[in-house]
Order: C-alpha cells, then sequence, then structure tokens
C-alpha cells in the first residue's frame, strides 16, 4: 500500500535517532550534582544477616551515603509488591513474603540487594562497597524446582513455611476425569520449560532527583510503563504522593517483560535521592542484570491428553510446578496461572480441561513475565502434546489438529477464553503451501544420504493479548484496570500531538500510531508527534506488555479522534455556515454537502483556537480530546509456525534449515514492523529452544551470569524466516487489531522441538536442544534403531 | 577497575626498559582479556604498559620458508592477509574463526598465546604448525611454550614480539563453537610437515592444550581421516566437564574434530 496510512510500510519514523545515537536513553541523562550508587549484592543464596558494618566503608574517599535494610526500616519504606492475588485451591490467599528493596535479616538469593553505597564516582562507590564487612550465617539454600517444596526444605520466606506460594487450579476436574474414563488413547508428556534471562540490549538503569523546593520527586527509569511504576512507588512503596512523583521512561532499549516490574534499585535511588540530597543514578552492568533481573519461565510440567477413537480430543489434564525465585516479583503470581491455564486449550476443541498450578520459592533469582508471559509455557504443552499423541495415534501431525480445530465463532473454551473469531484451517492450509510440506521427504532423503537427520514440526499457537478487560482481570486477582488511554492535542496550525499512556521501547509506535492518525485527519505523517514515558505530560495510563498497545493503545486513540472529529466538524460548520448534519470529512478536508464550500484540517485547527467565527455560548474553543478505552475482550491471534531442523549426528548440531510462519494478526498497521516483532519473536523462541537456559549450581550460585555461559541467539543461528499472514479482523475492537509482540516467541519453541523429536525418532529430550543434549539424544535414538 | 597507571611506549626499547622499571606492571595487547578481567576487579595491576604505540610489532612478512608475525597482529589482519591465505590458508581460518569481529580487530595474537586460554585457538594451532615464539629475550619453540592452563614459558618482564611459523606442509584446524562463548568448546589443530604430524587440541583438556599422540602416530603412517577410524578418543577423565559439554562429549568431539581437520588438510 502506498501512503502513510494503516497498512503502509513506513519507515521507522524512530530509526535515524537511535542508529545515529541520538537517542535519549536513562544513562544518556545527567542531573546536575549527581552522585553515583552501586548495590552490594549478596554472594550466598540463602543466609542469615548477623551485621552489617558500614563504618570503614563511610569513611573512604568521595562516599556521600550508605544505606541497608535498617535504613529503609526507619524510613517506613514499603516492600515490593506483587499485585495480582492468587488463591489456592482451598481458598487461602498466596503466601507473600516480605519483599524490602534491601534485605532485612537475610538474603534469599545471589544478587539480592544487601546494601547501596552512594559516592562521588560509581568506582568509589564500588571501592566502598568492598569495604563493607557483612557477618553472614549461610543457610541451606532451595535451589531446585521440584524438591524445594519437600518436607525438610528449609523455609525461605515465614510467610511460606514448606516454600510453597500457592496451590492453584482451573477447570473442571470431574469432566476431565470422565473424559479420561472414555478415553481409547491417553498421551502423556512430562516437560521442563527452562529458566530465561531477558537480555534487552539496555541494561536498566535509574535516576532518582529529590527538589526539596517543591517537595517532589523525578524518578527517570527504564520502564515498560511508568504510570504504574508512579502508583506502586507512591501508593504502596510510599515514595511521594503522585502529584509529587514524576516518572519519566526515556527511550528504553528494549524490555520484553523485564521492565514492568517495580525494582529494588529505581525505589532506592529515588528514596535515597532526598536522603542525600543529590541526584542518584544507577546502570546495572551486564551481570548486575543476569543477577537480579526478573527471570523467565521456569516450569516442570506433567501433562496427559485424553483421546477418543476418532482421533479427537476429550480432555486435558495439565499439572505445573512453577518457580516463582526468592521473591514474589511485581505481577509473578498471574504468569502461570490466569495468563497460563487459560491458553491451554490452543487452537483447539477440548471440551474438558483442568489445570493445577503450584507455585514455589526457590533461592534463585525471581521470576515474573517474559515475553508471551504464560502463553509460549502453554502453547509449548499443547503444541508438544498435539504432536506426540499424532506419532502415537499414527496420523500425520498436520491432519490431526485440523481434526480438533475449532471451527465456528465465538468459542467459549472451558478455561475463561471466549475465543471472538480466526481461521485454523486457512493460516495452516497457508503456512503447510508456502513450507512445501509436501517436499520434505524428499528433503529428507537428501538429508540422509549427508548423513544428516531431518525433521518437521507444526507449532499451531493461539495467545491472548490486548491486556485486558479491567473488569474481567479484576475478578481474577488483578490489583489494577488494564485500558489505556490517549490524548489528541491538536495545536493551531494543524500539527498534532498525541500523548499515550502506552510505551515504546522498540515497538515503533511513533511510526504506526502516527500512521492511524495522519490516515485519519488526512495530514501528513510528519505533522504528527507521539509523547509517551512521562507522568507528567500523559496523565495516566498502563504501559506496553502483552501486545496491548496496538489493541487497547490505538484503540484510545481511535476514541479520541472521534471525538476530535466530531468537534472539528461543529467548528467546521460555524466557518462553512451550514448546518453540522450536513458536514463531512473526508481525506483531511471538511465540506458542505452537495456544495464546493470546503475547508482543509489545518484550517479548521486555527478556527478552533482563534473562535471568531463562534461565540462561547455556541461553542467551546480549542481542539483537545481525551480518551480512555477499556477492552471487551482479549484479543486472539493465532497461526501456524513450521520450523525445519538437520541435525548432525556426529556433533549434536541443530541447523534451523527452513521456517515458515503464517499468523493471524488482524488489521495489520504496519507490515514491515510487524515482520520485525516476528521476526525477533521467533529468534527467541528459537533461543529458549535451542541455546538460552538458567543454570545455578546445588549452592544456588548463578553459572549462566554472562555471555561467556549463557548463549543468546545469534544472526547465524537462525534461517531467513519467510513470514506471512491471514486475516480474520478482531471484532471487539474499532481498528480490528489482535497484537503481534509475542507471537513469535510463544510459537517457536515447540515448532523447534516437535521438529527436533520428529528427526530424533524419540520424545526424550529437553530444552534447551544444545549440541550435547541432542548428540545424547541421536545417539540413544540410533541405539534403539539398531537394535 | 581500580586505579592504576598507563604507560604508552612507542618504541620496543621504550617498552623493554619499562617493563623492567615498572612495578606490578601488565602489558596491554588488544584488551580483549586483560581489560575485562581488570574492570571485574580480578585483576588489579598497578601499571599497564600499552603495545598499541609500537609499530615494529606489527605486520606479517615471508621470511625464507617461514611467515613472521608481529606480536601486536591483529586477528583480523591475520584472516585478511593476502600472504596468510597463499601460504597458510589454514590459519587464515582459524583467525578468522576468534570470536567476533570486534573481537578480531582488537584481539592480537601475542596476547593471545600469552594468555594460554584454555579454549583459545591458536595455542592449538601454532603448536600443530611448529612455530616458534619469539620474545625480547630469546626464541621459544611453540612445543615448550604452552606449559598448562592459562600459563606460559614466560618469565616475568618478557614481551612476545613476534610469531615465526613455518610453511609449506599441510594444516587445517577444525573448531567447535562453545555456543555461548564462541571459543573452543573443542578444537584440533592437525600440521604435518614431512613426516612428522601434530595433532593439538584445544577447549578440552583439563590443563589447556595438549597434543593427541595416538592420533599422531596413526596419521604418522598414513595421513588421512580414515587412518583415525580405530583410534580411541582421549580418555575423558583427562577432559574438562562443564555446563556446556560433558568430558565425554568432548572426548568425542575431539575425534570428529580430528577427521574434519584431516578432511580440511588434505582437501586439495
Ligand atoms: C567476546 C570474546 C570472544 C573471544 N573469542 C575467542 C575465540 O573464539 N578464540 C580465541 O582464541 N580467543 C577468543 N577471545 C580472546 C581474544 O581473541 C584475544 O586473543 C585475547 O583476549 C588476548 O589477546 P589481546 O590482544 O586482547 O590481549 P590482552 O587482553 O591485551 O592481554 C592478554 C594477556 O597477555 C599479556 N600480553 C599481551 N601481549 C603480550 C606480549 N606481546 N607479550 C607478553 N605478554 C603479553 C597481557 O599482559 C595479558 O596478561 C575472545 C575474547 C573475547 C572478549
Amino acid at each position: 500500500m502506498a501512503g502513510t496510512g494503516i497498512g503502509a510500510r513506513v519507515e521507522r519514523k524512530e530509526d535515524f535517532r537511535f542508529i545515529t545515537g541520538k537517542g535519549n536513553y536513562t544513562d544518556d541523562i545527567n542531573r546536575p550534582g549527581q552522585a553515583h550508587a552501586y548495590f552490594l549484592r549478596s554472594p550466598h543464596a540463602h543466609a542469615k544477616i548477623r551485621k552489617i558494618d558500614t563504618a570503614k566503608a563511610a569513611a573512604m574517599p568521595g562516599v556521600v551515603g550508605i544505606f541497608t535494610g535498617a535504613d529503609i526500616e526507619a524510613d517506613k519504606v514499603g516492600g515490593l509488591i506483587c499485585g495480582w492475588m492468587i488463591h489456592s485451591k482451598d481458598g487461602t490467599p498466596m503466601k507473600a513474603g516480605a519483599h524490602p528493596a534491601l534485605a532485612v535479616g537475610k538474603v534469599r538469593y545471589v544478587g539480592d540487594h544487601v546494601a547501596v553505597v552512594i559516592a562521588e564516582t560509581l568506582a568509589e562507590a564500588r571501592d566502598a562497597a568492598e569495604a563493607i564487612i557483612v557477618d553472614y550465617e549461610p543457610l541451606k539454600p532451595v535451589v531446585d524446582l521440584a524438591s524445594a517444596t519437600k518436607k525438610g526444605s528449609p523455609a525461605i520466606h515465614d510467610a511460606a513455611p514448606d516454600n510453597q506460594v500457592y496451590d492453584w487450579h482451573l477447570g473442571d476436574e470431574a469432566a476431565v476425569k470422565a473424559a479420561f474414563r472414555k478415553a481409547k488413547h491417553v498421551t502423556k508428556i512430562d516437560l521442563v520449560n527452562n529458566r530465561l534471562i531477558p537480555n534487552a540490549m539496555e541494561p536498566r538503569a535509574a535516576i532518582g532527583d529529590y527538589n526539596p523546593g517543591e517537595e517532589a520527586f523525578t524518578l527517570y527509569t527504564t520502564s515498560q510503563n511508568p504510570h504504574v511504576a508512579r502508583l506502586v512507588l507512591s501508593a504502596f512503596i510510599g515514595i511521594a504522593p503522585e502529584h509529587k512523583l514524576r516518572v519519566i521512561a526515556p527511550d528504553v532499549g528494549g524490555g520484553f517483560g523485564s521492565k514492568i516490574f517495580i525494582y529494588a534499585e529505581e525505589t532506592i535511588c529515588v528514596w535515597a535521592a532526598k536522603k542525600v540530597g543529590r541526584p542518584v543514578k544507577w546502570v546495572a552492568d551486564r551481570t548486575e542484570e543476569f543477577l537480579a533481573i526478573a527471570h523467565g519461565r521456569d516450569h516442570l510440567t506433567h501433562a496427559e491428553m485424553a483421546i477418543d477413537e476418532n482421533g479427537k480430543i476429550l480432555g486435558l489434564h495439565v499439572k505445573t510446578r512453577a518457580n516463582l525465585g526468592a521473591y514474589l516479583s511485581t505481577f509473578a503470581s498471574s504468569v502461570p496461572t490466569y495468563l497460563y491455564v487459560p491458553l491451554l486449550s490452543g487452537q483447539y476443541n477440548i471440551p474438558a480441561i483442568y489445570g493445577e498450578v503450584e507455585a514455589v520459592y526457590t533461592n534463585t533469582a525471581p521470576v515474573d513475565a517474559y515475553r508471551g508471559a504464560g502463553r509460549p509455557e502453554a502453547t509449548f504443552v499443547i503444541e508438544r502434546l498435539m504432536e506426540v499423541a499424532a506419532r502415537e495415534l499414527g496420523m500425520d501431525p498436520a491432519a490431526f489438529r485440523k481434526k480438533n480445530f475449532i471451527k465456528s465463532f465465538p468459542h467459549q473454551t472451558p478455561v475463561i477464553m471466549c475465543y471472538d473469531t480466526g481461521d485454523y484451517n486457512a493460516s495452516l492450509a497457508k503456512a503447510m503451501e508456502i513450507h512445501d510440506v509436501k517436499g520434505f521427504a524428499r528433503r529428507k532423503r537428501e538429508s540422509a544420504k549427508a548423513g544428516k537427520l531431518r525433521g518437521l514440526g507444526y507449532s499451531a499457537y493461539i495467545e491472548a493479548c490486548g491486556i485486558a478487560p479491567s473488569a474481567a482481570v479484576g475478578s481474577l486477582g488483578a490489583g489494577v484496570g488494564l485500558w489505556e488511554s490517549a490524548e489528541v492535542r491538536v495545536n493551531p496550525v494543524g500539527t498534532v500531538e498525541v500523548l499515550t499512556g502506552s510505551h515504546s521501547h522498540g515497538q515503533g509506535h511513533e511510526t504506526t500510531f502516527a500512521q492511524l492518525v495522519a490516515g485519519r485527519l488526512g495530514i501528513p505523517i510528519e505533522n504528527v508527534a507521539i509523547v509517551h514515558g512521562d507522568t507528567d505530560k500523559v496523565q495516566m495510563g498502563m504501559g506496553t506488555y502483552g501486545s496491548r498497545s496496538g489493541a487497547v493503545g490505538m484503540s484510545a486513540i481511535v476514541k479520541a479522534l472521534d471525538k476530535i472529529e466530531a468537534k472539528a466538524k461543529k467548528v467546521a460548520s460555524f466557518v462553512l455556515e451550514a448546518s453540522e448534519a450536513d458536514i463531512d470529512f473526508k481525506d483531511g478536508q471538511f465540506s458542505v454537502k452537495g456544495t464546493d464550500k470546503s475547508i482543509d484540517f489545518a484550517s479548521v485547527a486555527l478556527q478552533a483556537y482563534i473562535a471568531h467565527k463562534f461565540t462561547g455560548e455556541q461553542l467551546e474553543p480549542g481542539l483537545k480530546e481525551g480518551a480512555f478505552y477499556d477492552p471487551t475482550n482479549f484479543t486472539f491471534p493465532s497461526g501456524v509456525h513450521i520450523a525445519e531442523v538437520e541435525i548432525d549426528p556426529d556433533t549434536g548440531v541443530t541447523t534451523i534449515a527452513k521456517w515458515t510462519a503464517v499468523d493471524d494478526f488482524g488489521v495489520i498497521i504496519n507490515p514491515m514492523i510487524v515482520e520485525g516483532q516476528v521476526h525477533g519473536g521467533i529468534a527467541q523462541g528459537i533461543g529458549q529452544a535451542l541455546l538460552e537456559g538458567a543454570v545455578y549450581d546445588s549452592n544456588g550460585q548463578l553459572l549462566t551470569a554472562s555471555y561467556m555461559d549463557y548463549a543468546m541467539p545469534r544472526a547465524d543461528d537462525l534461517p531467513s524466516f519467510r513470514v506471512d499472514h491471514t486475516t480474520t479482523p478482531c471484532p471487539s475492537n474499532p481498528l480490528g487489531i489482535k497484537g503481534c509482540g509475542e507471537a513469535g516467541a510463544i510459537a517457536a519453541p515447540a515448532a523447534v522441538m516437535n521438529a527436533i523429536t520428529d528427526a530424533l525418532g524419540h520424545e526424550n529430550i529437553a530444552m534447551p536442544a544444545t549440541p550435547q543434549a541432542v548428540w545424547q539424544a541421536a545417539q540413544a535414538g540410533l541405539a534403539r534403531a539398531a537394535e | 577497575m581500580y586505579a592504576f597507571d598507563f604507560h604508552r611506549p612507542a618504541t620496543l626499547r621504550q617498552a623493554n626498559s619499562l617493563i623492567g622499571k615498572v612495578e606490578d606492571a601488565k602489558i596491554l595487547a588488544g584488551g580483549q582479556t586483560l581489560l575485562p578481567t581488570m574492570k571485574q576487579r580480578l585483576a588489579s595491576p598497578a601499571a599497564v604498559i600499552d603495545l598499541s604505540g609500537v609499530p615494529e610489532l606489527v605486520g606479517i612478512e615471508q621470511k625464507g620458508r617461514n611467515l613472521v608475525i608481529g606480536a601486536m597482529t591483529s586477528h583480523a589482519e591475520v584472516a585478511s592477509s593476502a600472504l596468510v591465505r597463499e601460504l597458510l590458508p589454514g590459519l587464515a581460518a582459524l583467525a578468522g574463526g576468534i570470536g567476533d569481529p570486534h573481537v578480531r580487530h582488537k584481539g592480537t595474537i601475542g596476547g593471545s598465546i600469552a594468555n594460554n586460554d584454555p579454549a583459545a585457538d591458536y595455542p592449538a594451532g601454532l603448536l600443530a604448525l611448529g612455530a616458534t615464539i619469539v620474545t625480547n629475550r630469546r626464541k621459544i619453540p611453540a612445543g615448550e611454550f604452552f606449559t598448562g592452563m592459562f600459563s606460559t614459558a614466560l618469565d616475568e618482564g618478557e614481551i612476545i614480539t613476534k610469531v615465526i611459523v613455518p610453511t609449506g606442509g599441510k594444516f587445517a584446524y577444525a573448531k567447535f563453537r562453545n555456543p555461548a562463548s564462541r571459543y573452543a568448546m573443542v578444537g584440533v589443530a592437525v600440521g604435518k610437515k614431512g613426516s612428522s604430524v601434530v595433532v593439538a587440541v584445544t577447549g578440552a583438556g583439563s590443563d589447556g592444550v595438549f597434543r593427541w599422540a595416538e592420533a599422531e602416530a596413526a596419521l604418522g603412517k598414513r595421513f588421512n581421516a580414515k587412518s583415525l577410524e580405530g583410534v580411541t578418543n582421549p580418555p575423558a577423565k583427562d577432559l574438562n566437564s562443564d555446563i556446556h559439554a560433558s568430558a565425554e562429549y568432548r572426548s568425542h568431539l575431539i575425534g570428529v574434530m580430528a577427521r574434519r581437520a584431516v578432511t580440511a588438510a588434505t582437501a586439495k
């Protein structure tokens, strides 16, 4: 499509700034007189703090202040919170242990915050931190997820004596039992969803600033949701009331969920700014990020699927143990519950589903939402099950899926979700066509000739995006509503500023949102500026995660634009001396029906502000409108990814030979940006499947604390992806958008593992399928074949 | 990083005299290993002597049947040198497979071998090629230079100035990269000069680079990949085990990489 409106491949407006190094990230900001913070972190996974002696450190050169948990307590700074209440099967609320921003009495993971040193330079802060003497009494650490709740495991929190956070369930257990009694075939599977460490290009950073004249704080921080940060820091942690606390999230270099949360470091920076009377800056180094950023995934799952004699699924029973780490991070509790089990129906008509989730504490970094959050875990379970079941039944995996696809909409699943629209056959058929699935047998023979194993795997994923209807999430335990806000400010010359409560940290909102506005108002895209990430500019908003900015954030903009158009028509009617009902608005021109009288948008804007053509009684001057949009349903992006791998059985190296993605994201605003999102998501999903995995040793030391040991996917690990689309517009929002930010990361792991197990001829391999793991599995497969 | 004094000599003479005078000094070459360790505060030299201003340490030239590579020559320069590509294509490929472009443009051959990381590529390559390491004081054959993990025959104050690499034989290096660091999880270099064969293994040994005598004996009889079929891989008990690869897997990979190296070395 030509032009710059919805559907056009507009180059990203923000890229020039980023590519030429003109971005304005938190670390680019320096406040006059600022001091530097360094956090002394726990070297122990689990230990009592007997005593902290800061006397020597405090006398070191350049030291401005040293604070510990005692100071936090003395100042009555509230603990970090988890904002989603989950109740166990027996109705008891989850057991949330205290989470002070600086450890009080005990440390609970390697990297936990023991003290902060604020000094003139970072080097001086570090030097002083080394001089702090901490008397620890090491305790036995709880590291292993499987055995964390075993009798005799030391308690990490007094509030949770057996280390269990909750034991939750969803679905109809009796119906599932009945389904399994009727089953002709039951497929069982045990899965590990490996722990991942988010690695945004920009590490976290924060600057706290206090203005004693106004008694007001400013926090610059790497946040995906500055207003939520302000709300939590104000209402729960108690830094300052909201009107005395400004949170700015400037350019942010990637988040993937990890920058949703309110962390100890930013809390301390803003609090300490007043204590020391200086702006306080902290920038994480990469090791700190590995140790203390909220990690992702980390599930152990046993799943069973009941199938009848015709290959129809009767029921699904999933039992998962989820690692939440040492403390409950901001949204941790929701991820393995309401973001997980309600997605277990996948694209399939499954009459009965029962999911049980036991969440536990361990002496490891907190675990929270990471790209996809719960939905990749759900897709991995259902899509591995589908593939394994098809193999056990001797059915073609695509045919088995087709047989069980949901074909009519709306479709109410047994686990909360009501899918609004979709065409699962269409995306499967298109993906198979593009991928040349027919040619796979030939390609497999060719690989075999070269001594290689080839496999093909599907992943037909669904996700719930556009998070989320406020009342619905409220009824499920969320502490906040998940609407979005927008304000459209038309300047007298007809340029437009759009204020959004969502936040762009790589998604390209400055472009896509501008496309919407420019197209709607018929003005050049250069005349539109998107403003976000500052609580003093944007009144309130809920931020960006869960592929919500298009479906929810842009819907709010549409609502505000509706109001702008209505008001502008009124202005035009005065200027054109016609009745309001006779005014048409098209391509940026207001015209009077049946005449050649017209006026363009910019001129109407000017008229709205000079207000010469109407009186105050007739119309308010100005052209500025705001709107809040609360979605009526989740959106349900879906699609099919096909992975084809080639394995070298000599070394265990897996090469992704071919990748096809056909996604249904509803209406697409900018295909180029969407492809970028899909590419990145697939890369992350392949990373999870083949490369990434956090490893703690039995003492709770993180062995993968740098890129020397934590394998991130690189360009040469990845093939060129074929990305295409089918479209069923979303019926529940005005633009028909579903969202695309997480799809790749959700779809990819199951596709890869289905392809690898296809190549190996057995299911006995877990993620990450490293060369060593694949080599071992290939040897086992060859040995089995030889028997 | 702690505070330190910084010296930047312009000649080898100046460097020599500085290293003799300055207490607790470390030589800085490409900085790819030294600087990260200093930043992490694992190394804290009182002074750093930066060799990047000494032009005589950089460059590649042919001297008779040898290639002479200056200690401060970067991996990228070795990888892209027309001379190396022609006379020792296997060495150019080895250098081109180190790290990433940034590392290859900063990291140097002298720094790499002085450091003798047990997963580095050059030590295996130079052993198999029968290279000689030249310092400000003496010449050390590669076979005597690499004395164990992170240790070399270098004495206090000794500076590597160049590396002399014989040409004219057969040589290839096959590397299995660690998926995270891209260092060698197992790397096998195979060199043949006349009737002598050296098979050097990096990344796998519990004490750094080592020679695989059984493979050398088999290849000494007939230099082709088939000769390795009957040879048992080095025993796992002498090999490294970590989160990326067990000793058994490393042992297996040594066999695979050795075959691939010999195949490459014998390919026309
Ligand atoms: C991300 C990354 C990936 C890497 N991947 C690989 C890889 O795949 N394979 C590989 O082999 N290497 C790899 N390296 C190492 C790199 O190739 C360098 O060779 C290595 O870091 C040392 O060389 P340098 O020139 O940087 O030396 P420096 O870091 O400056 O010095 C290293 C040590 O050698 C000493 N030294 C330096 N020069 C001399 C000299 N002339 N005489 C005496 N002593 C000296 C120094 O004092 C210091 O102790 C990697 C490094 C990084 C950072």
